[in-house]
């Protein structure tokens, strides 16, 4: 099986930094993943750990100066979007690849109606009138349910509810039928309710139209309604990639670990108090030396404050980024409790 | 929208009031008389005393306040103390000095300012932006008269391309113009440097928000995230502030008028005051006040032409 031109998205090694006065903060510090076709990958991670600017830097949206994809390749349909003209890089930006955003409420201009504002994605990349695009802009709301879309085409986003306009921001990503579909947090301003309606509808349409999805949020919930694969993602780098039933039933990291103690589960029937996990997301300035989560993970070596782990595949395409898995470093583990839980599954 | 701008109209009668009230009084607290600065300071007693009744002056002050709103309701605006003829008349004929004036300069300010300050945001710290900043703090520090009488110098004295004073042939447009275009300059300027930095706060600050990077997203180019998506909404700010700086604006014409000996308003109200002409300075008073308030009428109704938030009802 010819695997590679299954991949839509192949991300290697991305590196992207921001230069500013205070130092050089690296926001994405040498990420891989890959998206196959109609596949919905979820990352997850804290604030602060490179999530949304591994998108951006997908989009090639990052703010430059400051920022700067210092090396690295991304991938798309075999060709490096690195390397194409910006020029170039308009044709696919919301046509192949579009991306919708956390905060429904900014992101969507005041100015102009949301008819407008979807027709023009629709008039810049399909050869149509404008009697056609509008006709398209109305399916396209209709297709997210919003109702009476002939007249709420009209409207100006604050006419809107929040919930609405994240429904008009997917309408207007999905108005070219792109390949992939980059959702940064798209349901973490809505409340409760509205998320799993937002959910729901990217699921059908993602089935509808066999797109790829790149769902980065900080719910595991989310992910674990949506994904296929999950990447967890700290201080920059990857630290879990695997399917979404290991990442969940059998996850190795121990930041994963900890970031599952930390939520209440429904099946707690006893008192129990929740875990946390010490420390800060480390400062993308001042990232520390040797394994990123070393300073708050309670199984850390004196190796993990020197040495980076690599990736390690511990079986079935799951990799994690911790010596415990390691072939020759995992004996400075052996001492420690618990690290069989961690480990028996291997 | 008819029924905000009645609405709005309506409005403005208290606020008129209020200044006609104010002006009324405060031209006769002032020091001096009338009578005397007509008659000059060696005239006799008897001369003063039988111009005052002449004038009206020697009536209770609130016989003098109700003939004047009462003139006012009618249209007519009195005649002057001074010189014995129609204010009306007079102000019609100064009126069209000053109007010319102040919105060559505002259009000039606008036209000029808003692509500077758009040049200045998008190459932000470079050469144009330095230069831009210079200029607007250069612009917004000098007086209008000041720069009036530099440009006068330069231009008229030295260079003699324009005239130095007056207003021109008021049959002939080419003297007209001619005459306009310093004193505009020299308060067009001044509106410029304003809406130069307006724009470009404004736009830094709109090229931040999320729906320009929205916008981005999508694959627009540049010059149509710019020029669309952000300038539309960058010129919000730049339509109000630059409302309220139109008024700042008319008090800096009186000033250039005196400088360019220009006819209008302005150069009316200066020497109303010297003469202490009660009539006429009221009446141009009142004419300012309605400046005032229908240039704030004008900043909100094309607030809500660029902005869909902005409901009239």
């Amino acid at each position: 099986m010819n695997e590679t031109s299954d991949f839509l998205l192949e991300v290697k090694n991305l590196k992207t930094h921001f230069f500013t006065d205070e130092g050089v903060a690296k926001a994405v510090d040498g990420v891989d993943f890959v998206i196959r076709r109609g596949e919905t990958l979820g990352v997850i991670g804290e604030s602060g750990c490179g999530k949304s600017v591994t998108a951006l830097s997908v989009m090639q949206l990052i703010d430059s100066p400051p920022g700067k994809i210092v090396s690295g390749e991304i991938l798309f349909e075999g060709e490096d979007l690195l390397k194409k003209t910006p020029t170039e890089i308009r044709k696919i930006r919301g046509n192949d690849i579009s991306m919708i955003f956390q905060e429904p409420m900014t992101s969507l201009n005041p100015v102009f109606t949301i008819g407008n504002q979807i027709m023009e994605n629709i008039l810049l990349h399909q050869h149509t009138d404008k009697a056609e695009a509008r006709k398209k802009a109305i399916g396209m709301l209709e297709l997210v349910g919003i109702p009476s879309p002939d007249k709420r085409v009209d409207d100006y986003p604050h006419q809107l509810s929040g919930g609405m306009r994240q429904r008009a921001m997917i309408a207007m990503a999905l108005s070219c039928h792109p390949k992939l579909l980059i959702a940064d947090e798209p349901t973490t301003a809505l409340d409760v309710t509205i998320q799993a309606q937002i959910l729901e509808l990217m699921k059908k349409i993602k089935t509808d139209i066999g797109m790829a999805v790149m769902m980065i949020t900080h719910d595991l919930g989310v992910v674990a309604e949506v994904a296929d694969n999950v990447v967890v993602a700290y201080g920059g780098k990857v630290v879990e990639y695997a399917d979404v039933v290991s990442v969940f039933k059998d996850a190795r990291h121990p930041y994963t670990r900890a970031l599952y103690d930390s939520i209440p589960r429904v099946t707690d029937t006893q008192k129990r108090r929740l875990e946390t996990i010490s420390g800060m997301v480390p400062n993308p300035m001042e990232l520390p030396e040797g394994c990123k989560f070393h300073n708050r993970c309670r199984y850390a070596r004196p190796v993990c404050e020197s040495e980076e782990p690599p990736l390690i595949d511990v079986g079935n395409a799951h990799l994690v980024r911790c010596f415990i898995y390691h072939e020759t470093k995992s004996r400075f583990f052996d001492d420690i409790d618990g690290i069989e839980t961690l480990r028996k599954k291997g | 929208m008819f029924n905000y701008i009645v609405r709005r109209i309506l409005q403005a009668i208290p606020i008129l009031l209020v200044v006609l009230t104010l002006v009324f009084l405060v031209v006769r607290v002032l020091p001096g008389d009338p009578a005397v600065a007509a008659l000059g300071d060696y005239a006799s007693k008897d001369a003063v005393l039988a111009l005052q009744e002449r004038m009206g002056l020697n009536d209770p002050l609130w016989l003098q306040y109700v003939r004047f709103l009462g003139n006012l309701l009618t249209g007519d605006m009195g005649t002057s103390l001074v010189t014995g003829y129609s204010v009306g008349k007079q102000v019609v004929q100064a009126l069209p000095y000053t109007l010319t004036l102040t919105i060559s300069a505002i259009l000039f300010g606008y036209i000029f300012g808003v692509p500077l300050g758009i040049s200045a945001a998008v190459h932000r710290n470079s050469f144009i932006d330095y230069f831009n900043r210079i200029f607007s703090l250069v612009g917004l520090s000098v007086p209008a008269f000041y720069l009036g009488v530099l440009l006068m110098y330069f231009f008229s004295i030295r260079l003699r391309l324009f005239p130095v004073v007056g207003a021109g042939d008021p049959g002939d447009l080419g003297s007209l113009l001619h005459h306009l275009f310093l004193p505009a300059l020299s308060l067009g300027l001044i509106m410029t440097a304003y809406v130069t930095r307006m724009t470009r706060s404004s736009l830094l600050e709109i090229l931040r928000e999320d729906y320009i990077r929205t916008a981005k997203s999508k694959g627009l180019a540049g010059r149509v995230v710019l020029y669309k998506h952000a300038l539309r909404n960058a010129l919000i700010p730049i339509v109000t502030l630059g409302g309220l700086y139109a008024v700042v604006l008319i008090g800096s014409s009186v000033m250039v008028e005196i400088v360019f000996s220009r006819p209008g308003l302005g150069k009316m109200m200066v020497g109303a005051i010297q003469q202490r002409d009660y009539t006429t300075l009221q009446s141009v008073m009142a004419l300012y006040t309605v400046f005032v308030v229908v240039i704030n009428l004008l900043t909100d109704l094309i607030y809500g032409l660029i902005d869909p938030r902005i409901k009239y009802d």
